[in-house]
């Protein structure tokens, strides 16, 4: 039960937040907070499992595994399960939305209770989509994510907000009905051709459809996840809806949302369609390396630093595509490791620039500038992220692109070299990124004292400082995490990508 | 033994520490100097212990391993050291020199109000640049690498309020980073083909999967990890970061930019000389970049006027002699070199650095003159530097530059050998011309300061060093054998010696004669122009490949995809229009078209019905 | 007995009253009582229909369907009542042709 637990606690919390309102506006934000502390408490037992009992993450591909029934007459089960994969992911959520709840607890004043409300929902239908087994249910959590999303930047948004906010919806919901579609075609020939009507992931993976549908169908399902990641010819709702999301909901949005798309990938097209990904891997990388190439040249001459830091996105989320479809187990280690590192450092870039937008009132790379004069301990935390992204060693970025680059390398060694050079316009967009914002002379003669960190902005950036430095000096506990089955699955189709 | 390594290990991880702990404490400034000096000179005493201990036992290899970072499949990774007579040499200067540039810092920096930001950077440095050193894979080494070039970025841009210091900052992180990607892919390949990353490993497997007639991927890994090599030490494509890294402190254009970060190309070669000696196609590219970089270095270096920038262009010069070294197979008289340079390199910057530091951050050499009186200390160290750098005979400088010209001829590369005799003409003559034009002729700008004691004190040890340091660590020999030269000729043998003499003797001749700083005809004036803009290669990257770049970009700031989406919501917006005049809002008229709709479904359906 | 036709005739002229009404009137309220009007239109329609087919009791599939009917008519009434009220209240009339808010 303690997965439906898991999931329950923040539907019920967003809830009692919204209601809460009417009673005292400061209560919504003390409620979610108790409430994302208590999702805590159904993991706890998995850590004294990972640190006291590594021999049971070996044994079996699930550490969890709970089903009910829901909708008998299709076969459709309430099944979620959890192994290290979805361990890591919701470990990464967890934290991230006590990340965003500490970037809204003084941005958002109006309507706190529908704010916290969506706010929770969001993280509701993420650690469902990481949790979700059943491919009918994993389709309704990710829908469920999108909805309040859609209102937390519409709502609360920048100046750009209805545009925006619009444009995500868009997209995403496209992307849902073409995995809609995808996921109803690959259970109907399942169904032709095993005579079993099931949604459930572990039954269609042990007995794949044949014929010429998997590769449409993996087709489906990989656009779909490439919308939300996003992946090149899809991402331009992205810097959009970046830029104008409340600092929480950009934190949200980079660090888990866009998660789910690579997570898609990992879980579902790779082991569910071996052969048609291997017949895909060619246009994968390449739109991978693209993307990690045109999005660092955009990233390169944004004037707003919400936007320059969502292009960055574009850039990083390349490498986790070209990890996935290297088929290699190097890479794939290498991008799940990005998905963490990412998640934290580009969260981190956003809390900053919302901090900073919320003492000057200003995004513009050519109004700010000398912030280190005033600000020493933000600008620390900059350069700190800003060096994390562009990977440097010893931090979680740097492993993961090493992994993925070394990882592909084997594969296609040409579109890696020009991945690699990602890394040289990675340092271009965050030098000009540090060198703009927090160096050189203080632009606007302001008198006014602005404050450094308060005391819980400044424990949210130390403790992501720390997770990076981890990630990048001790990653193996997360190799570890990540599942040997997977890997297997990885290996098959790397074999089988030979012979072909 | 394993209190050897408990030492090992504890080389690296003093001066990381003692950065953690400035970072989070709030000491006063005593005490920030207490602990990164105090850290850096332990580490200085260690390695001299480590130097004692190998002094005694020939056979010394140590190892020592700070736990695991990777493991993945074949791909295992440690923190691993690997200490033999090669990284002991590394470790001994950087921990010396460094040691020595910190109490010379404590001095240079006490007026400076980020005083424990700025030894937060230095020792930061210092742990990254051991690392470096001591990695036993290429992927610590790499960690190494990029640490030392983000503290030099951090040093460079120290002050951060000058938008120039800045520029130079980035400008030196970017080049050393195309260089380390090259690095980096060379790392994938080897790691591909040889399914290890350990160093050592690497040299013996390499001669096991390629041979001499099989080395062309062996060649392609060489000269990626060559590129990372030139843009660290500031060679031929990749020079023009050095000089304007001068906008850091001067300490730091010692320490960094001239004792350490920049040999580390160097030591990359010659830890993987054995790699190097399968692809000699490429150690013949190393010895043409070599030749060609002292060339330009040495020139530029004869035309400037900014002191710091004199010093730069000579590093990149000298470090052109130590990649001609390696490129002719004498890796131990490149370290060899790289060693004396070290002393009379960070000795000419700890100096200049009083100099400035004495005359309120004045850099133009043709505003000094006649100090030597006001500043003795300064002039005796600078005299003793300059003739280093100028191999006078008995100086450091002179037996490894010796050195190195002598195993350029025994490898039979007599061209380059001309070559190199002429960058030592060269060299010779900016020496004598740089110290000329400061220390006599007129009194110019009076000094208002002298130098403090702990900065003295710096300059006097590295004094001794520059004059005695001539001696050849033995271990470096056995590691990386030497070529035998006895096919000299006299003029090979004499030459190199006489000629700084009569190139000092030159320089004077012109400094009596008021000539430097002049120039007549406008023939003369363009070839000065393009000398000191260090052979416009600025200008050439500028319009080659930035320029570009940025056009490019700007070209596409508004995301030509989203034009597409954007085209998609204009045409919805326009059928919009169209059909929604149709929606008036008037419920009657949805109603009226309702029914006449059904009335006419119904009429077309009967008549179907009656007409059957 | 009646005539089908008889039936058939009067739910016509029901529901085209009905539909007349809509179509003619402005006023909210007296476009609901005419759509009433329609649906009672439709459900005599089920009583003949159940009446026509079935020659005994058992058939009583359009009784039912008249009941279904009259509580949807009575649940949909009290729904758009209260709408009704509300707008009065808000707009203190209910012209239905200057009622076209939603259009925008």
């Amino acid at each position: 039960m303690s997965l439906f637990i898991l999931l329950l606690i923040p539907l019920l919390g967003g809830v009692l937040a919204w209601f809460s309102q009417r009673f005292d506006a400061n209560l919504p934000k003390r409620i979610t907070f108790i409430s994302l502390l208590m999702c805590w408490l159904p993991l706890i037992p998995l850590f004294h499992t990972m640190l006291f009992d590594g021999a049971s993450l070996k044994k079996s591909q699930w550490l969890i595994n709970e089903s009910f029934n829901w909708i008998s007459i299709f076969n459709i089960k309430a099944h979620l399960a959890l192994d290290g994969l979805s361990f890591l992911l919701i470990v990464l959520t967890l934290l991230m939305a006590l990340v965003a709840l500490s970037a809204a607890w003084h941005e958002i004043k109006q309507r706190t209770g529908f704010f916290y409300f969506n706010l929770l929902w969001t993280i509701a239908g993420v650690l469902g989509v990481f949790l979700a087994i059943d491919l009918f249910l994993f389709f309704v959590f990710w829908e469920v994510m999108l909805v309040p999303m859609y209102f937390l930047i519409s709502i609360w948004g920048h100046e750009n907000k209805h545009y925006a906010a619009i444009k995500f919806f868009i997209f995403t919901q496209a992307g849902g009905l073409l995995m809609l579609l995808s996921l109803c075609g690959l259970v109907g020939i399942h169904y032709q051709q095993t005579g079993v009507l099931t949604f459930d992931y572990i039954l269609l993976m042990q007995n794949p459809i044949t014929g010429d549908f998997p590769f449409w169908i993996a087709l489906g399902f990989t656009i779909s996840f490439l919308v939300k990641l996003p992946a090149l010819p899809f991402h331009s709702w992205l810097p959009d809806a970046h830029t104008q999301a409340p600092t929480a909901a950009s934190v949200i949005l980079a660090a888990v949302l866009l998660k789910t798309g690579g997570y898609g990938i990992i879980r579902f097209v790779l082991p569910l369609f071996p052969e048609a990904s291997i017949q895909l891997a060619p246009f994968m990388m390449l739109i991978g390396v693209i993307g990690i190439i045109y999005g660092a040249m955009m990233a390169f001459v944004q004037t707003d630093l919400k936007r320059l830091v969502a292009y960055s996105s574009v850039s990083h989320m390349g490498f986790v595509l070209l990890g996935c479809f290297a088929f290699n187990i190097y890479a794939l280690q290498g991008a799940v490791m990005q998905m963490l590192a990412h998640g934290i450092s580009t969260s981190a870039l956003f809390f900053l620039v919302g901090m900073i937008q919320h003492r000057y009132h200003t995004r513009d790379l050519n109004k700010l500038g000398g912030l280190w004069i005033n600000l020493p301990k933000l600008s620390a935390f900059g350069l700190f992220f800003g060096i994390a992204s562009l990977g440097m060693p010893g931090l979680g970025n740097f492993i993961a692109e090493f992994l993925i680059l070394v990882g592909s390398f084997e594969q296609y060694p040409i579109i890696t070299v020009f991945a690699t050079s990602g890394l040289i316009l990675a340092a271009v967009y965050s030098l000009l990124l540090i060198y703009k914002t927090f160096f050189g002379k203080v632009n606007s003669p302001q008198n006014i004292k602005i404050p450094d960190t308060n005391t819980k902005e400044w424990f949210t950036l130390i403790t992501m400082c720390f997770i990076l430095i981890y990630l990048g000096l001790h990653p193996q506990p997360i190799f570890d995490l990540v599942p040997i089955k997977l890997m297997n699955i990885a290996f098959v189709s790397f074999s089988m990508g030979v012979s072909l | 033994m394993t209190n050897y390594s408990n030492l090992l290990s504890l080389i690296p991880l003093l001066p990381i520490l003692s950065a953690v702990i400035l970072l989070f404490s709030n000491p006063s400034r005593l005490w920030v100097s207490i602990l990164a000096v105090g850290s850096i000179t332990s580490v200085a005493l260690i390695s001299s212990f480590l130097n004692y201990v190998y002094w005694q036992q020939t056979d010394f290899i140590l190892k020592a391993s700070l736990g695991n970072w990777i493991s993945i499949a074949e791909l295992s990774i440690s923190f691993g050291l690997y200490l033999d007579s090669l990284s002991l040499v590394m470790i001994t200067i950087i921990s010396g020199v460094g040691a020595l540039i910190h109490l010379y810092s404590t001095g240079f920096m006490s007026q400076d109000k980020s005083f424990k930001r700025y030894f937060i950077y230095l020792n930061l440095f210092v742990s990254a640049m051991l690392f470096l050193v001591l990695a036993d894979n290429l992927l610590l080494l790499y960690l190494g690498w990029e640490g030392v070039g983000l503290c030099s970025y951090l040093l460079i841009g120290f002050w951060y309020q000058d938008k120039n210091n800045n520029l130079a900052a980035n400008k030196a992180f970017l080049m050393t980073r195309i260089g380390d990607t090259a690095m980096a892919i060379g790392l994938f390949l080897l790691f591909t083909h040889l399914g290890t990353l350990d160093i050592q490993e690497i040299q013996v497997k390499a001669h096991t999967v390629w041979s001499l007639s099989d080395n062309t991927i062996a060649s392609i890994c060489c000269l990626l990890l060559l590129g990372g090599a030139v843009g660290k030490s500031a060679q031929f494509p990749l020079q023009n970061w050095l000089p304007d890294a001068m906008a850091g402190p001067t300490p730091v254009s010692a320490l960094i930019h001239a004792a350490t970060m920049v040999t580390a190309g160097i030591y990359l070669i010659a830890r993987n000389s054995q790699l190097f000696q399968l692809a000699p196609d490429v150690l013949y590219v190393i010895a043409l970049i070599g030749t060609f970089t002292l060339l330009l270095g040495a020139s530029a270096a004869m035309v400037q006027s900014d002191l710091k920038r004199i010093l730069a262009y000579s590093t990149i010069s000298q470090l052109g002699y130590m990649f001609l070294a390696l490129g002719v197979g004498a890796s131990a008289s490149a370290v060899f070199h790289l060693m004396t340079h070290a002393f009379f390199k960070a000795l000419l910057f700890l100096s200049a650095g009083a100099l400035i530091y004495s005359l309120h951050h004045e850099h133009n050499i043709f505003k000094m003159g006649g100090l030597f009186k006001k500043l003795p200390v300064v002039t005796v160290s600078f005299a003793i530097g300059c003739s280093a750098l100028a191999s006078l005979p008995f100086t450091s400088g002179f037996f490894s530059k010796e050195l190195i010209l002598e195993q350029v001829v025994a490898s039979g590369h007599i061209t380059l050998w001309w070559a190199a005799v002429l960058g030592a003409f060269i060299t010779a003559f900016y020496s004598a011309r740089l110290f000329f034009i400061v220390f006599l002729g007129q009194a110019q700008l009076s000094p208002d300061t002298t130098p403090t004691k702990s900065m003295s004190l710096a300059l006097i040890i590295l004094c001794l060093f520059s004059l005695l340091g001539g001696v050849q660590p033995s271990g470096l020999i056995s590691l990386m054998p030497p070529l035998h030269a006895d096919n000299l000729t006299n003029l090979q043998h004499w030459l190199p010696i006489i000629l700084p003499f009569i190139a000092i003797s030159f320089a004077w001749w012109i400094f009596k004669k008021s000539q430097f700083g002049r120039t007549h005809t406008s023939l003369l004036q363009g070839i000065h122009q393009l000398l000191k803009s260090g052979w416009a290669f600025d200008h050439i990257y500028q319009t080659i490949f930035i320029q570009p770049f940025k056009y490019l970009c700007q070209l596409n700031q508004y995301d030509v995809i989203d034009l597409f989406y954007r085209f998609i919501e204009k045409v919805s917006c326009i059928l919009n229009n169209t059909f929604s005049q149709f929606q008036n809002g008037q419920l009657r008229s949805y109603n009226a078209s309702l029914v006449i709709f059904c009335i006419l479904a119904f009429a077309w359906f009967i008549s179907g019905e009656l007409i059957k | 007995m009646i005539p089908v036709s008889w039936i058939l005739f009067l739910s016509l002229s029901l529901f085209s009253i009905g539909i007349f009404g809509v179509l003619a009137r402005r006023n909210l309220l007296f476009i609901l009582i005419s759509l009433e009007l329609m649906l009672n239109a439709v459900v005599i329609l089920f009583i003949a229909g159940s009446r026509y087919h079935s020659s005994s009791i058992a058939n009583s599939d359009g009784q039912i369907m008249y009941l279904l009917v009259l509580t949807l008519a009575a649940s949909e009434i009290a729904v758009g009542l209260s709408l009704v009220i509300s707008m009065y209240r808000q707009h203190h009339h209910l012209d239905i042709d200057k009622l076209n808010k939603l259009r925008d």
